[in-house]
């Protein structure tokens, strides 16, 4: 068939959050690339809640944000509410969510994306994956992705291809008894793809998620509800982001709760749910329950909480978060106007559930790609995931090593002790998952280490080296760390005695006197005293700013606690140094007991740590790997 | 860089003879804490290599043991580490104690198999054995794993289980509320949680105190009675225990439960479990105490084999044989007061047959009539022979198994003080549940269970949140 033939480096499927950032990377990494989406108008299109960042949330995308990914810009360009949350608890679970502004935040990343060098966006459907057999066998690898064919036949030929299709694989939006064929937001659904990645011997799943209805904000009484209001001082996302551009007026998102009429309703109706009455057949997530999960779930609930949050500035759709639901659309709007302030609601939208193809991560390796097909990555909701910032996460990676494997250089793996976008895709590649994945705080184990306030010296560096993060920000991020620890010295090594301005200075804080000598650190690590704090006692001290401060603080107040997981990190990344060779063959090992045997043949670890973490598994499986290894390596 | 390991090195028998081996950086200073010479000058720092020393074992102030201690200075040992052997005769109880001295001092208990492990990875032990080292490192960790289960007594067991459900409980509440705080709210929470903490602490306390006196584990040598049907089994069982306990009468299959009890015989515990007569049969009840004897069995030290001696062996025994072929097995010919089908050399040989044992290496037989309280005492002798003989040891892993579950006890002991200071000192509350979560894996190794996903399903069962 004759069609457009062109020859890229990489191709981007995909124009979400996921693809985003695969293709920016790859771009900015000096590939020619193209991104594909159903409809441009999608672009960076956020078609469930309205809002950036929200608790291990906010951690991806600062630590995106020091690799050099945009999500933090786009939205620190474009929140219309911020809040920094979990104020209150210790500086490990601070987390930024921001409101957005959904058709601003669209358009400008697609305003980036239309003037990114070296990448153009083509609507166009991609259908095909084209690949070729690997005459010989290169580790896992048996065959060698070569390009893209769209539906209107045009061929796209390019080394590597990162897939984000999201939710639109086969999508399926259902509400009530109304079925439709169709991806999010009534986009059109991609149909064939599925069918070129089985017949690559890929093999796929289905989940399913929701979104709650839109309402008319001109018919609702926010009297009825109590207003959210914004922090008073707004901390943006991305490192590179002048605080004093972020401090805008806010807009207000508005709390109101369900009630025992609303639970009645739902009950009523149960046997009209898709859901309740088996018609979706996808596994759906627990930690966005519709409504009527909750209702058959905590029957014992009084009532749920209701979020009302704008859309945007300039529409009067409002979110109704904490209702998603596939009940028919006359239940639904009955169950709404049972919410106080919602008496009179007019629907715009729906609430509907969505059911799509994805892949069960456990082909990929760490570093995004196929096991069993060279040049081909994925990332986002097509890896199983749920939410903006996993697929932004896995986008930015997926797009980066497609770009590093073009080069022929290393690719990139963050382990577990560096990044929650290192727990993410470790979690997915390793363990069984049965749900579409979201992150959470308590799945990062190292979480006193990884915070959103140290992403910057924690990446900077390997974005910085992959050419995605600019020599004016690295060295900027160099400079803070050395005068991190220029001060930290220079804390531990003052020494205060027990004299009369010292014991009358501690009483006036409130905080106990003092018997022996201790250094100004030892008081700053007392809970009721701070680096600002004690600055009388501390005449000499530098001048300082804000973010090197926060840093000095957490790392004497937590130290301990601090010293005691990186102590745990340091055993932890023995085991990740331990590499296995892919040529072995657990078959082989007959000491390995069968599950252990048939696991790790199943998930191919790349790390006898990564071995130790599949479940199924045990300590003494990993002993007996270990000498077989060693036994290995001694006769090679 | 290796951290250093402890261990009782030899199969533990009230012969009373064994080995606490340390191996690893740090084994001689270890050893220097807790030995004394006889004028309390000489330290095995500065001893040469490969020598032996007379002294005594201190758990602090008090004297442990009288002991030889051996010196081995690395790279000529088992494991090419520093190694110190401490070789000692007060049986399994002041071994036991030697053990947890130095385990108190900074080593750590072995993994099964560790020390020949580290043998293999130190280059000691040819490549070429590499199958057998990776043996015995699986059978040893799957011994240790079911004796880890199957010695903790049913009680504590699920105390243990519960103490882990409080904490999980707390965990997921903690993690809940920081993943969704506009939901969830820990207002007021410290005060609770400190309380519940106390309740856990003082149940772990419990646990730990019976760790020391040994009450953790079913002590002694797991017996199982089989046999068919009305052979006298349960009759056997009440002349050892000296009271009317199994329901005998003459009606083959009246045993259908097991039947537990703990006997001394000889100086030697035996746990003594009497199960159906084992008969191919149609009756469901009796089928389920025929696989539940199978089951005792596999799992026994020892087997009480009894036959009657008046009824000709047929093919039920064959399929007992089948059952305890690979097991010790002392055969009770019994009923010698009626008239004989049965002789000595008969059963001798159908067992050699069957088991490829020889008599008195693997089995005895012994001529009984419980009826009239005869060869009892013979019975006793044989168990005494096969016990003090070695022929019949518990595996050292048994033994250590108290010491492991003592450790992980004090390990999650340790985490809840750390959630107590953290309270103490107005932490916030994310910092609790790192330790929480520590104290709950700790408790998993007790009875064998990892923490995969437990948390994040607690947290999706038990609390709603989301958007």
């Amino acid at each position: 068939m004759p069609g457009i033939r062109e020859k890229v480096d990489v191709c981007v499927v995909g124009a979400g959050h996921a693809g985003c950032e695969a293709a920016l990377a790859c771009a900015r990494m000096g590939l020619e690339t193209v991104i594909f989406t159903v409809s441009v108008d999608s672009i960076a299109l956020m078609p469930c809640n309205p809002n950036i960042g929200g608790s291990s949330k906010g951690h991806l995308v600062r630590e995106l944000d020091a690799l050099g990914g945009e999500m933090g810009k786009n939205i620190d360009k474009t929140f219309i509410q911020s809040k920094m949350l979990n104020r209150s608890k210790g500086p490990a679970v601070h987390s930024l969510r921001a409101q957005a502004d959904k058709a601003e935040y669209s358009r400008a990343m697609r305003k980036v994306l239309e003037n990114q060098e070296h990448l153009s966006i083509r609507q166009s459907e991609v259908i095909e994956l084209l690949a070729e057999d690997l005459p010989l066998s290169q580790g896992y690898y048996e065959k060698k992705i070569t390009g893209v064919r769209t539906y209107t036949g045009a061929v796209y030929e390019a080394g590597a291809v990162v897939l984000c299709t999201g939710t639109y694989l086969k999508a399926r939006c259902l509400c009530g008894e109304a079925i439709t064929y169709t991806g999010p937001n009534g986009l059109q659904a991609a149909n064939y793809l599925t069918d070129s990645l089985k017949s690559l011997g890929v093999e796929m799943r289905r989940f399913k998620t929701g979104t709650p209805a839109r309402m008319d904000k001109r018919s609702i009484d926010f009297e009825k509800m109590e207003e959210q209001f914004g922090d008073e001082r707004v901390v943006p996302f991305s490192f590179s982001t002048n605080p004093e551009d972020v401090q805008i007026e806010q807009a207000s998102c508005w709390l109101t709760y369900t009630n025992e009429k609303t639970h009645e309703i739902i009950r009523e109706n149960l046997d009209r749910s898709p859901i309740y009455a088996g018609v979706i057949e996808g596994t759906g997530p627990r930690y966005c329950p519709s409504i009527e999960d909750k209702v058959v779930k905590f029957a014992d609930k009084e009532r749920h909480q209701v979020f009302i949050e704008p859309e945007g500035l300039h529409t009067n759709e409002m979110y109704v978060g904490g209702m998603s639901s596939s009940l028919p659309e006359d239940v639904q709007l009955a169950m709404y106007r049972t919410v106080p302030g919602l008496e009179n609601c007019r629907m715009v939208k729906n609430a509907y559930a969505i059911e799509y193809d994805c892949i069960n991560p456990d082909q990929l390796y760490p570093t995004l790609e196929f096991k069993r097909i060279l040049g081909l990555f994925s990332a986002g909701q097509f890896n199983g995931s749920s939410g903006y910032e996993e697929a932004a996460a896995q986008g930015l990676i997926a797009g980066m090593n497609a770009g590093l494997f073009l080069q022929g250089k290393e690719q990139l793996v963050l382990d577990r002790s560096q990044a929650y976008i290192g727990v993410l895709i470790d979690d997915l590649v390793t363990k069984e998952n049965f749900e579409p994945y979201r992150m959470m705080t308590s799945r990062a184990e190292y979480r006193l280490l990884l915070r959103q306030d140290n992403a910057d010296l924690r990446l900077s560096k390997i974005g910085y080296e992959a050419g995605l993060v600019t020599k004016e920000q690295y060295d900027y991020v160099c400079k803070k760390e050395r005068l991190i620890a220029s001060e930290l010295e220079r804390l531990n090594g003052i020494k205060v005695g027990a004299n009369k301005k010292i014991q009358e200075f501690l009483q006036s804080k409130g905080s106990a006197g003092l018997k022996t000598v201790v250094s100004l650190a030892e008081l700053i690590s007392r809970p009721e005293l701070s680096y600002e704090l004690i600055e009388e006692l501390d005449e000499n001290r530098p001048k300082l700013s804000s973010d090197v401060i926060e840093q000095i603080n957490i790392n004497i107040k937590y130290d301990g606690y601090i010293k005691r997981q990186l102590k745990q990190v340091e055993s932890y990344k023995k085991m990740e140094k331990k590499r296995i060779p892919v040529d072995i063959d657990y078959e082989n090992i007959g000491n390995l007991r069968l599950e252990a045997r048939q696991k790790l043949n199943k998930f191919k670890p790349v790390s006898v740590g990564q071995a130790s973490r599949i479940s199924g598994v045990s300590p003494a499986d990993i002993s007996v790997l270990l000498v077989y290894l060693e036994s290995r390596q001694g006769t090679l | 860089m290796a951290d250093t390991i402890a261990a009782i090195a030899t199969a533990v028998s009230d012969s009373g003879i064994g080995i606490v081996r340390i191996s690893g950086d740090d084994a001689i200073e270890i050893a220097d804490m807790v030995y004394r010479s006889k004028t309390g000058k000489k330290r095995l720092a500065d001893v040469q290599s490969h020598t032996l020393h007379y002294g005594f074992i201190y758990d602090g102030d008090s004297l442990v043991d009288e002991v030889m201690v051996a010196v081995m200075k690395a790279p000529n040992t088992y494991t090419r580490e520093n190694t110190v052997e401490i070789d000692c005769h007060g049986g399994i109880f002041v071994m036991n104690k030697i053990l947890g001295a130095v385990l108190k001092n900074g080593c750590r208990l072995a993994q099964p198999g560790e020390f020949t492990k580290r043998a293999f990875l130190n280059g000691r032990i040819d490549l070429s054995k590499a199958e057998a080292v990776m043996d015995i490192i699986n059978s040893k960790n799957e011994f240790a794993l079911k004796a880890s289960v199957s010695q903790l007594k049913g009680s504590l067991s699920d105390m243990v289980k519960a103490l882990r459900a409080d904490i999980l409980y707390e965990i997921a509440f903690i993690e809940s509320a920081l993943d969704d705080p506009e939901h969830i709210s820990l207002d007021g929470y410290r005060e609770r949680l400190e309380k519940k903490l106390l309740s856990v602490q003082s149940d772990l306390k419990k646990l730990i105190d019976s760790a020391d006196n040994g009450k953790l584990l079913k002590d002694g040598i797991n017996t199982v009675i089989v046999g068919k049907p009305n052979v006298g089994k349960s009759s056997l069982l009440n002349i050892l225990v000296g009271e009317e306990r199994a329901i005998v009468t003459s009606v083959a299959g009246t045993t259908r439960d097991v039947l537990e009890e703990s006997v001394r015989l000889g100086g030697v515990v035996l746990n003594i479990i009497d199960t159906a007569g084992i008969r191919d049969t149609d009756d469901e009840v009796e089928k389920i105490g025929v696989a539940k004897a199978r089951e005792y069995a596999n799992n026994a030290d020892l087997i009480i084999y009894v036959v009657d001696s008046s009824r000709e062996l047929d093919e039920n025994d064959d399929e007992i044989m089948n059952l305890i072929a690979e097991k010790k097995i002392i055969a009770l010919l019994n009923k010698t007061d009626l008239e004989q089908a049965v002789s000595e050399q008969k059963l001798a040989d159908f067992i050699k047959k069957m088991t490829c044992m020889s008599e008195n290496k693997g089995f005895r037989i012994i001529k009984t009539s419980t009826k009239e309280n005869i060869g009892i005492d013979e019975f006793e002798n044989a168990i005494r022979e096969m016990f003090f003989g070695g022929e019949l040891n518990i595996n050292d892993e048994i033994y250590i198994t108290s010491q492991r579950h003592k450790e992980a006890l004090l390990e999650s002991y340790e985490s809840i003080e750390h959630v107590f200071e953290s309270l103490k000192n107005d932490m916030p509350e994310d910092f609790y549940s790192i330790d929480l979560m520590s104290a709950y894996a700790s408790l998993g190794r007790i009875i064998g269970e990892e923490v995969g996903d437990d948390l994040v399903n607690e947290i999706f069962g038990k609390f709603c949140m989301g958007k």
